[in-house]
Parts: C-alpha cells; structure tokens; sequence
C-alpha cells in the first residue's frame, strides 16, 4: 500500500518494524519451547551463552533463550489486554463527554483529569499488593487499562468537540441519524489515526508499568515476563555475580522494545499530520 | 513622473515542496517585472492564490524556505543608487527593514506578541534599528506619532489581547511608519474588518502617505479600496502581471479579459443587474497551464493563448497589458 | 476580581476535590479487595516464627482491627479515618513498631524532596533552554543529533534507565558508590564533610533523573519552539528587522515556556513516582526506599501514609505550579 511505502522512507519507521518484527517472531517462537518456563532445574544451571544455550542459562535452572520467548509473549499479552480495554473505556468516555457536554462532560473530565495527576504509580500498589494472589496475565492487563484510558479520553473528546460544530454533523442530524450511529459511523474516522497512535504508546506504558511492578515483587512471579525475569535476576545477585548474560537480556530487550514502540508511534503521527508531513523540505 | 524607488527585473520566486519523496513546485511569482515610483500608492489587485503575498514577500527580500529565489533581481533605490537585494546578506537586509522598508502583514491582529504590552513591541523595534540615547528620542518619537495619527493615547500601555482588530491593525500600521521608510508594504490590511473600521485603515494609511512622501504598496483583492486609495493598478493572474494602469483607466477602460471581469464584478449604485464573477477557477500554482494562464477561463482565447505567454504591449505612457488581444 | 473568580477559584475547588477524590480512593482499596489486611498479617506473623497463643489471638485480630482503622461501619471508619488525616495521624508502623508513620515519612521525606526539587529544577530549565535552542535552529546539524540522542533516551521507563545507568556506571564502569545516600554509618550533620558525601551518593539517582526528565523536557520545547516559529508574530518581529537575541528570547522563548508551564504541572505526578522508582534502584534512603521495604514487610499503614502523603503533596505542588501561570500570561491575568 501506498501508505507503507511512504512510511518506510523514514528510517525510524524501519527501525521499529524491524524490532518489532523480531519481537513477534520470538513471542510465536514460545510455542515451540521444549521447556516448561514455570519447571526449575530442566537445564544446568549458571552457563554462559553457548551454541547449545544461546542466551545462557539462568540460576533457577532454565534457558534464558526460551524463557525470553515466553517473557516477551507474555508481556505483550498483558500491553495488549491493557492497551485494547483502555481504548474502549477512552473511546467511550470521550465519546461520550463530548458529545454530550455540560455536566456529564466536566464529571467525566474530572476523574480522567485526576487520573492524570494523582501518582497512579502508588495507587497501583497499593491494588497490587492487595490483589497479589490472583495477578495473572488478564487480571494484571485489565488493573493496567483500568487506569491507562485518562490521556486518551482527552484527546477523543477534543476530536469530537470540533466535530460536533462542523456542518456536517448538522446535516445528519437534521436528515435523522441517531445518535449513536453517528458517533460511531461519521466521528470514529476521524478519532481513529489518534487512537492508534495513542495505542502504541498505551502498550509501551503498560509494559513499563509491569516491569517496575515485578522488579517490587508485586505480581505472580513464576509467570515468564520480561518484568519477573528481571526480578529473579536481582535476587539472585546475578550482577555481582558476573552472571551478565542473565540481567542483560531482559534489559536489551526491554529498551529495544521501547525504543521501537516510542519510534513507531512518533514516525506515524508525523506521517498523519499534514503540517509535519509537508516539513521535510527541498529548500536548503 | 517620479523617480522609481523599486525595481524588479524578471522576478522568479517559487515554492518547492518535498512531500513525501515528491517534489511539487509552486510558481508564485513568474517573471514579474516591477517598476515602482516615489511618493505614490501602488496597489496590486488579485484573486486569492494568485500570488500577491509572495510577490511582496519576495520584494522584502524575505526568502524563507521553502520560498526560493529562482532567478531575477530587485532594486530598492537609496539616495538614487540602485542597490541589489538579491546580494545583500542578511544582517544588511535586516537593517534596511524598518528604515527603507516596511512590512504590515495579512492577518494584523495576531502579530503583536501576546505576552508584553505594545510599547514592549515597539521598543524592540526601535531598538533593533536605532542605538543609544537616540532610542529613547525615537520613543518619545513614537509616542507623539501615536496620537498625531489619531490613537488613544494609552494604546501603548496596554496587552495586544485587550485591543480590538482593528485597533490592532491600526497599531501595527503606525508601527511600519514609524522610522520614516521610503516604501510601506500593506498585505490586505482592510481583510477581516468591518466597514466602519476600513475606512479608519484606509485614512490612517492615507494621512501616513501624505506626511512622509513616500510609496505603499497596497495589496488586496479588494477593489474598491484600490479605487479609494490607490494611484496606479496591477492586475495579477497566476504569478504574472497582467495589466498595469492609472486606478482611472484600470476601471475606466481595462484592456485584460480578467480585469474586466473583476470591474464587471462590482455593484454600482443603483444598478440592479447580475454581476457577472469569473467562470471557472483560479489554477494551481503547481500545474499552469501552457501559454497564457488565463486562457482556460477566458471568453476571448484564440490561436495563440494556448501557445505562449504574451509580451507587455504599451497601450499608453502608463498603461500596459499582456495579451494576444491587442498585440 | 474577575481573574480570582474566573482563575482562582476554580483551581482551588479542584485542588480540594482531587485530594477528596484520591483520599477516598485509598480508604476504599484495601477494603473491597479479597484480601483481609488482618488475617494476611497474622498469617506473616505465623510465616515468620511467631507462636501464637489460642487464647490471644482474639485479642490480637482486635488490636489489628484497630490500628488499620477497620473497626465499625464503613461510615465511621471514613468519618475517623479523615479525622485522623487532619491530625497527620497515619497511625503505626508495623515492621518498625512502635514507630510512627509520620516520623518515618519524615526522616525520609527531606532526602526525596532535595532529590527532586534539584532534578526538576534542573531538567526544566537546561531541558527548556536546550530544547529552545534546538527548536529555533532546528535543521543544524547539533539540533539533529541532540534530537536524536533523545529519540533513544525518552521513551524508556524510569526504571530501566535507572537500571541500565547502574549497569553501566558501577559495573562496567566503576565510578560510582552502588548504594545508599551516605557512606555507611556517616551521622548526618552540617559538615563540609558530610554534604560531600551524601553529594557523591545522590548523584547517580540525580544523574538518572537529570537526563531523563532533560530529554523530555528537550524534546517536548523543540516542538513547541518549532510551532510558535511560525506563528504571525514571530514572523512580523523577523520581517521588522528585529535582532535575533531579542526573538528567540521575548518571542520565541517566553511564548513557548507557557505550555511548558502547564505540561510541569501535569506531569509533576510522573516526576514523583519516577523519582521513588529512581529511589529504589540506587537504594537511596528517602521516599521511594521506605516504600520498598513497606511493601516487602506487607507494611500497609506505612504504604497508606505514603500514598496520602503524596497524594497531597503532589496536587499542591500542582495547584502552585498553576498559580505562577497567570505571573507569565497576561492574558489571563487581565480580562
């Protein structure tokens, strides 16, 4: 398509696509596994990388190439779970607090408004730790969306404030459309290169959001993800001890993994505005 | 006749956009060539789009990118000697603005910076271009020139956001006069404003002109403020001019099939019949057409039109036009 | 006057609502989660050794009861709960019993404050003016590469950075002191001395956050910058000849700090709880240290008092942060 054609030509589009093809292949990757990632002792333990065990082995007794493909599958699991529900949530309270306005639209406003600014980050603790018993990856996605919809409602419910004034959204109404079926049919388009975008940057939050929860010992840590493997790395000293191949590979992928996901989302959002689009030019 | 005090020679100024991987190049000022005299109103006349505020872009000397010079040069007369613009460095144009030539852009409401008073503005200018102790004479200056030109006195003590539109563009008019520069250059200064206050922009610019003796040039696609106020006429179609002429022949006897389909255009008093408007629309200025722009729309188009553009034929001492009509 | 109605009260209203909000917030999680605070702390009690007579424990799940503030109905308990809050009163610690909550949020709290009153302070500014810098000459070549550079550092969360700057400045390259705020057993006291010291300690965690927020911060004004360049009169004061020192700093600069303002206040609560992540890494002694031993110790009292405190301490320093917004725009100080 047009479009990709287009957005290849920015290399950090390129960038992101190719880690994040990586990723994918490596989170598939987890179902051919000859290891069970929640088994201690299946291999030896505390081996460097070697041709048999690419990333090394792990003091726990596993193989850090494998546990990796899980880590990473299971993160995504839970930024996507996270990143999906928060939308909808987003979508329809801004959806809803802009079209609607008036009282509905500053109480609605108010508690996004307020998630921005109270530091969620103890808030999430404090439910963490409560919850610590039955965090799995879809109770752990869903405690992330619960609070990852605030920035996104905003940005909706400008989109539909200025949509609401344009004239067509007059003509509809006059020629009968409902409700509903106007937001949803007219509006939406407009809102959803936003929501994408918004999305990615959802999913990159929501996996930093696990990793400091894990590295705190707040979730389910025989669960592989990139956040756990980092935790029993520290535990077992695995920095003092030399052990470097173990605290690394978590790390690389993690920064490869936002890099990518932060360059994806800025290279798309430059594409969709005109203003930027038009920069890049031929005048020097 | 008076002495010229700018001049351009085949005038090319173009936009060159690189959208994603493909270029597109907008032929805003196509081989114009310009001769303006002191002490007068020159005003030029168009419909949006055709190029007018590149043109006084490109007289400035205000080249940003993506704006190009392609080729041509332009002449500003100082104390009789022509000095090439298209050579001058930045800093020497910088300090010719101000002094020699002054800029009253479009949308004059939104350029006063929101977070210091006027006067803030108006010493930031002064400053740029006058030193020392005569900087505050030039501001006692500025303050006197405020009032003699029919301004509240306190106008400068207050915040751009407190004033109205068309006391902004008042303010920023008087601004433009204020060192005194041989030509003004006024970018629809009466768009975007009612009536009343129109005629309050057209005064001040006029009462301006007949203190310092010196040239404005006028841009609008506004005719009847060409008739009030202007001494000489430029019609300008898609980067080119077309017709130039006293303000009495332009809407007297025009020559160019579009100029008289703007005259036609005006309502006069007491007639009640259709005004016709110009078929079709203006071309974009990345895709001209070949030859003479105008003859897709023109009721008139021969032979010729399609081929070429035409020469300028002297119809008169002041007077001429470009077209195969009357070549 | 218009401008206290209109500005003022406003925020103020906001700022009590916000805290009313968070507040209620933290009373209700730990009291609709399936997890009982008291029966998971004995049940640590027992997991660490402690026997415990059949007869006491009655006794015992009601002195529990009491000090987490679960005694009565739900009403009551709210009604005490913010009566509590009015006196500061968080109650009692638990893994440092009889220790006060207050007192150990106070022993903690200077170091997190100066952490982070230095970083924002200074990745605010040198961020804003870099940035600035960056976004008025945005196509040289330093601009690039300092935008680049960015690309790499902002997207990363404060941990990681934090982790990957330890990794690198006391593994790899050993520079740094690994842990803690002063060397070991130091008494603070006003010496040359000891200032040095507890300097050296916090400049990896200041480090960490510095570049971070500074990337940012770097990024967000460039952006600005390069808006507020094609403004109208941005435009005007270049087509007036006006010097460039004076554009790019009354023009260019002071428009842009305005929604730089605003985004320091909204993003106050990410620097804080960025900051205590920092905290943890680098074992620095202040705020975000005392939550990571309350959560191991299943402290909840110590983790509740934290989360209000700061709570409170951040939408105040929000609400002031907004304040000093109208002392830059004029156009909200007068009509």
């Amino acid at each position: 398509m047009k479009i990709l054609r287009d957005l290849f030509k920015d290399y950090r589009f390129c960038f992101s696509f190719a880690v994040l093809v990586i990723i994918l292949i490596m989170a598939f990757l987890s179902r051919f596994s000859p290891h069970d990632p929640t088994l201690w002792n299946v291999v030896p333990k505390d081996l460097k990388p070697s041709v048999k065990y690419p990333l090394g082995t792990d003091s726990n007794g596993q193989d850090i190439f494998w546990q990796a493909t899980y880590a990473v599958r299971n993160s995504l699991i839970i930024a996507l779970i996270a990143g999906t529900v928060s939308r909808v949530i987003a979508i329809l309270v801004g959806m809803v607090a802009g079209y609607k306005g008036g009282t509905t639209d500053r109480v609605l406003m108010f508690i996004s408004d307020s998630l921005l600014v109270i530091p969620l980050f103890l808030i999430m603790v404090m439910l963490a730790m409560m919850v610590r018993k039955f965090l799995n990856l879809v109770v752990l996605g869903l405690l992330l969306s619960a609070f990852g919809w605030a920035w996104d409602a905003r940005v909706i419910r400008s989109v539909i404030l200025s949509l609401r004034e344009r004239d067509f959204t007059k003509t509809a109404i006059l020629t009968g459309t409902g409700t509903v079926k106007l937001v949803l049919n007219e509006y939406m388009p407009f809102a959803m290169p936003l929501i994408f975008s918004t999305l990615i940057n959802n999913i990159s939050w929501a996996i930093g959001l696990e990793i400091t929860l894990a590295f705190l010992g707040l979730v389910n840590l025989t669960i592989p993800t990139l956040g756990t493997m980092l935790n029993w790395a520290i535990t077992y000293q695995a920095m003092f001890l030399g052990r470097w191949w173990w605290v690394l590979t978590p790390v690389f992928i993690s920064v490869f993994l936002f890099i990518a996901l932060y360059w994806l989302s800025v290279s798309i959002s430059e594409y969709l505005d005109p203003r930027t689009r038009i920069q890049r030019v031929g005048a020097e | 006749m008076n002495n010229p005090i700018l001049r351009t020679e085949n005038l090319k100024a173009f936009y060159v956009l690189d959208m994603a991987g493909k270029q597109k190049v907008a032929k805003a000022v196509n081989e114009v060539d310009l001769e303006i005299r002191e002490n007068e109103v020159y005003g030029i006349a168009g419909e949006s789009g055709c190029g007018k505020t590149t043109l006084l872009k490109a007289i400035f000397g205000a080249f940003d990118p993506p704006l190009r010079l392609i080729d041509g040069h332009i002449f500003y007369y100082i104390n009789d000697l022509g000095v090439d613009v298209t050579t001058l460095n930045a800093n020497e144009k910088r300090k010719l603005r101000m002094t020699y030539i002054s800029y009253v852009p479009q949308g004059s409401m939104s350029v006063l910076n929101p977070v210091i008073k006027v006067k803030g503005t108006y010493q930031d200018f002064i400053g740029s271009h006058v030193r020392g102790n005569t900087r505050k004479e030039a501001f006692e200056l500025a303050r006197q020139h405020i009032i003699e030109l029919g301004l509240p006195r306190n106008i400068l003590d207050t915040y751009p956001h407190q004033l109205s539109g068309g006391m902004r563009q008042r303010v920023t008019i008087a601004l433009a006069a204020l060192l005194g520069p041989r030509i003004m250059i006024a970018d629809e200064p009466t768009t975007a404003l009612d009536v009343v206050v129109q005629r309050g922009v057209v005064q001040l610019l006029m009462s301006i002109q007949q203190k310092l003796k010196n040239t404005i040039i006028l841009v609008t696609h506004d005719m009847g403020v060409h008739a009030n106020i202007a001494d000489r006429i430029a019609i300008m179609y898609a980067g080119k001019i077309v017709e130039e002429a006293t303000t009495t022949k332009i809407f007297g006897s025009p020559a160019h099939p579009y100029t008289r389909f703007l005259i036609d255009s005006l309502p006069r008093f007491g007639d009640k019949t259709q005004r016709g408007s110009v078929p079709g629309n203006p071309p974009s200025l990345t895709d001209l057409p070949s030859g003479c722009p105008f003859h897709p729309r023109c009721p008139h188009t021969f032979e010729p039109c399609k081929e070429q553009m035409p020469d300028y034929t002297q119809l008169d001492a002041d007077h001429k036009v470009a077209c195969w009509l009357v070549a | 006057m218009a401008f206290v109605k209109r500005y003022l009260i406003p925020r103020l209203i906001q700022y009590v609502l916000v805290i009313w909000l968070g507040v209620t917030v933290v009373f209700f999680i730990p009291r609709i989660t399936p997890n009982d605070p008291v029966m998971s702390m004995i049940a640590m009690m027992r997991a660490r050794g402690s026997t415990l007579e059949p007869g006491s424990m009655d006794g015992i799940i009601n002195d529990l009861t009491e000090m987490y503030g679960l005694k009565g109905s739900w009403l009551s308990q709210y009604w005490a709960f913010w009566g509590r809050l009015f006196h500061a009163d968080f109650g009692v610690s638990f893994f440092q019993f009889p220790a006060r909550v207050n007192k150990l949020i106070a022993t903690a709290m200077p170091w997190t404050l100066g952490l982070l009153l230095t970083t924002t302070a200074i990745s605010w500014t040198l961020g804003n003016i870099i940035g600035g810098l960056a976004g008025y000459y945005s196509r040289k070549g330093w601009s690039r590469t300092l935008d680049a550079v960015a690309m790499v550092i902002r997207p990363l969360p404060y941990y990681i950075f934090a982790f990957a700057l330890l990794i690198l400045l006391t593994w790899i390259v050993r520079w740094f002191p690994i842990t803690g705020g002063a060397s070991l057993g130091a008494k603070p006291t006003f010496t040359w001395g000891y200032i040095k010291d507890v300097l050296w300690h916090s400049a990896l965690p200041a480090l960490s956050l510095s570049i971070l927020g500074g990337a940012v911060n770097f990024q967000t004004m460039k952006l600005i910058v390069q808006n507020v360049n094609a403004e109208n009169f941005v435009q005007y004061a270049k087509l007036g000849g006006v010097t460039e020192g004076r554009i790019v700093g009354k023009y260019v600069i002071r428009n842009a700090l305005l929604p730089q303002i605003t985004g320091l206040a909204l993003s106050l609560g990410q620097i804080f709880s960025g900051a205590l992540i920092t905290e943890i890494v680098f074992s620095y002694p202040g705020l975000g240290m005392l939550l990571y031993n309350s959560i191991v110790r299943g402290d909840y009292n110590l983790i509740m008092g934290i989360t209000i405190f700061s709570i409170v301490g951040i939408t105040t320093a929000i609400l002031i942060v907004d304040l000093t917004y109208p002392l830059f725009d004029p156009r909200v100080r007068y009509d």
